[in-house]
């Protein structure tokens, strides 16, 4: 594929979104810190009779939904043949690999082991009928697959990079000491720029298995996400207890992951003051609401069909939050349904707002709010719970502001008539 | 020409082979699906009316399982310089637990909670990495620190919530009984609370003797007992089996179907697994789409270059 539909957005690093960003960061790790010395008692709220908190049911089971952006524009690109959304997956794929790899790295952070994880690499310790393990296989190898498929832009940066910064930095450290710079370390940055040059078209040739590979796969852990809560036929409640669940989690990390894309696009061409990519978001958002239909179709069918919409419509505590999450993709599907509303920018925000939402809060249901071991159980995330998910995800939003002005992510400006609206 | 008949007939050799690898393959699958008790298998049966409360068993589970358990004392709130060992419930320190169930002045109980070992358990049925497992012979589920992730799917997947975590430490492990596997059931062929019990409420032995017995003790006292063996049929059969004079779910143990959740949770996941087909076929089957899609979109883009020659940058 081209490689000039992509661009590097000039501006300025240290924003005070940065440092407020980077003082977020900072707190929810050095919590991470106390987590590691002091046991994951001290920091959150968690027990045994909910052993799973926040950070698996935001960080791993909704935070990868969010990160769906990558596998659905991917979908929309290579598998439905829709090209012309070709320069807005760039920065799809790295929001999905900010995503994915925060959500293992939170997963390093929730198990109480971590040194033992080399055991998902030991054949004599598989166990495939477990959930967790396909889940875990799988996340670990897209995140690499994202890795290769966000690797052309660092390689296009690397082979005509001066390597400006670094030059300068060099000659400050040298002068320092100093001594006088040695001639080598230009050839070896030399060297660096023509295996960058070398590797380039060779990964163009394969990336298109990468790239169906990265598809595959999320196609799998997705509905595995659902899978993990099978076993819980005692604990989950009925209404989300169903054998459709790998079902319903595939097709809600879909709509999430076409919604989240909007709302990224939305909100980086406000934050970075480009022009709003209006007709590629509502020709996409026409797909949401196919699916929504399905998803939401399925859910009350299996209801009916389990005798449980009765229980859903009983108005108790596990019935509000279904029907919140029920009505909040119902609400933004039937937005998204009419063509004038997908035509505006503002509509378009606020139904996939709505429909992330409430896909967001079906997770939710599912992992947390409709679990219950038993009498005498309750959970509430601890504030230095709560402060480390929200540090890994100011983390995420700081990288992706920063990666984008120094890697040529976003769409070119020149590859589109809106240029000369924004002129 | 010459070369393709051989490995033609070499192909279509492989092909016929891992086919019937396949197909031996699903028997087997088939066979371990349909779960069946095994009642050789060794377990205890507690009977409640027996029971005294003494808290015997909790202390000698303690001395015995301490070091190779990472078990330690838990102090109660009223006890600041340690006299008591006072655990409040199954935690990362305590296998096993008496608790006292009170109704009335008449209607009362005392209830012991340990591992019930489960004839198909949940808690291996999840465990990702294999540090769950259950004996084959003697039916023992058993945990293995030095595997474990610390995942706590376990404890998720466990319909008694039995496993649990050691939320207090830096290197926390999962805590849960083991039939004394490797402390006092090698050294004198029974666990710690079964020999101490001065009662006789615990009973340890092979399930089927144990089932026998709780069959004639109901029979011989009917009136005194809940007329159910608590565990002989509950998610498929456990090995810790009770009796009881109030009714279970009130001594804390919970109604259950006599479907193992792990059956309905595997049937689904090895349907779509199944010999890793469905996603083979979906990778294939994408890549097709995808490559013909770009051999598509690459035509029309050499075409376009071609009408506007001239142009600096090539696209590919």
């Amino acid at each position: 594929m081209s490689h000039d539909d992509y661009q590097i957005h000039r501006a300025k690093i240290m924003t005070p979104s940065f440092i407020f960003l980077l003082t977020l960061t900072l707190i929810g790790f050095a919590l991470i810190g106390v987590r590691f010395v002091k046991g994951i008692g001290a920091v959150s709220n968690m027990s045994d009779g909910y052993p799973w908190g926040i950070w698996i049911t935001y960080d791993v089971a909704t935070g990868t939904a969010i990160a769906c952006g990558g596998y659905a524009m991917a979908i929309l690109i290579y598998i439905r043949n829709h090209m012309h959304y070709h320069p807005m997956i760039r920065s799809a794929i790295l929001t999905s690999m900010f995503g994915y790899g925060l959500a293992g790295f939170s997963v390093m952070v929730d198990v109480g082991r971590p040194w033992n994880a080399y055991n998902f690499f030991i054949p004599s310790k598989w166990q495939a009928n477990s959930a967790m393990f396909e889940v875990a296989l799988c996340v670990m190898a897209y995140t690499t697959v994202l890795l290769l498929e966000f690797l052309p832009a660092v390689l296009t940066t690397l082979e005509k990079t001066q390597w400006r910064t670094l030059q300068l930095l060099l000659d400050m450290l040298y002068a320092r000491m100093g001594m006088k710079r040695p001639e080598r370390i230009g050839d070896r940055l030399d060297k660096v720029k023509d295996l960058a040059a070398w590797l380039k078209p060779r990964l163009d040739k394969v990336l298109i298995f990468v790239i169906v590979l990265g598809i595959t796969l999320p196609t799998m852990h997705q509905s595995s996400l659902g899978s993990l809560l099978l076993i819980a036929s005692t604990k989950l409640h009925p209404l989300w207890h169903t054998g459709f669940l790998p079902l319903l989690f595939l097709i809600n990390c879909m709509f999430i992951g076409y919604s989240i894309a909007i709302l990224e696009s939305v909100i980086s061409c406000y934050a970075f003051k480009r022009p709003y990519e209006t007709k590629e978001l509502s020709g996409m958002a026409q797909i949401i609401p196919w699916l929504t239909v399905i998803w939401l179709s399925v859910v009350v069918g299996d209801l009916v069909w389990r005798g449980q919409l009765a229980a859903a419509l009983s108005f108790d505590f596990y019935s509000a939050f279904f029907l919140l999450e029920f009505c909040l993709v119902a609400g933004g599907s039937l937005l998204m349904f009419s063509g004038k509303k997908r035509a505006s920018i503002r509509w378009l925000f606020i139904s996939a707002a709505l429909i992330v939402l409430g896909g967001a809060l079906y997770r939710f249901n599912v992992y947390l709010i409709g679990f219950n071991p038993g009498k005498g159980w309750h959970y509430f995330p601890a504030l230095a719970e709560l402060l480390i998910t929200v540090g890994i995800v100011a983390f995420e939003i700081l990288g992706y502001q920063v990666l984008v002005k120094i890697l040529p992510v976003l769409p070119k400006l020149h590859t589109r008539q809106q240029l000369d609206d924004h002129k | 020409m010459t070369m393709a008949n051989p490995s033609r007939r070499r192909f279509l050799k492989v092909l016929g082979a891992s086919g019937a690898a396949l197909l031996a393959g699903r028997k087997k699958a088939e066979a371990s699906e349909t779960h069946q008790v095994n009642n050789e298998t060794i377990g205890m049966l507690y009977d409640a009316t027996k029971c005294v409360g003494c808290k015997a068993c909790m202390s000698a589970c303690k001395r015995v399982n301490s070091d190779y358990g990472s078990l330690s004392y838990e102090q109660a709130k009223f006890d600041p310089d340690g006299l008591w060992d006072a655990p409040q419930d199954l935690t990362g320190s305590t296998r096993t637990l008496i608790k006292l169930f009170k109704e009335s002045e008449k209607q009362w109980s005392y209830v012991k909670y340990s591992c019930m070992h489960c004839q198909k358990p949940s808690c291996v049925s999840v465990c990702p990495v294999s540090a769950m497992t259950r004996d084959a012979v003697t039916g023992t589920v058993d945990y293995n620190k030095n595997t474990c992730i610390g995942c706590r799917y376990c404890q998720i997947a466990c319909a008694f919530n039995i496993p649990k975590f050691q939320w207090d430490r830096a290197i926390p492990q999962i805590v849960k009984c083991d039939l004394c596997k490797n402390t006092n059931l090698v050294k004198k062929g029974i666990t710690a609370c079964a020999e101490t019990c001065p009662t006789g409420a615990i009973a340890f032995g092979k399930r089927k003797d144990l089932l026998a017995e709780a069959k004639k003790r109901l029979q011989e006292r009917p009136g005194i007992y809940i007329n159910h063996i608590y565990g002989e049929k509950e998610v498929g059969g456990t090995n810790h089996l009770y009796l009881a004079a109030m009714p279970f779910n009130k001594l804390g143990l919970p109604i259950l179907q006599d479907e193992a959740p792990a059956e309905f949770s595997e049937k689904i996941q090895h349907t779509i697994y199944k010999g890793f087909i469905a996603p083979v076929a979906l990778y294939s089957t994408l890549c097709f789409i995808a490559v013909r899609n770009m051999k598509k979109h690459g035509a029309e883009q050499q075409g376009q270059e071609k009408s506007k020659a001239g142009h600096g940058e090539g696209g590919k």
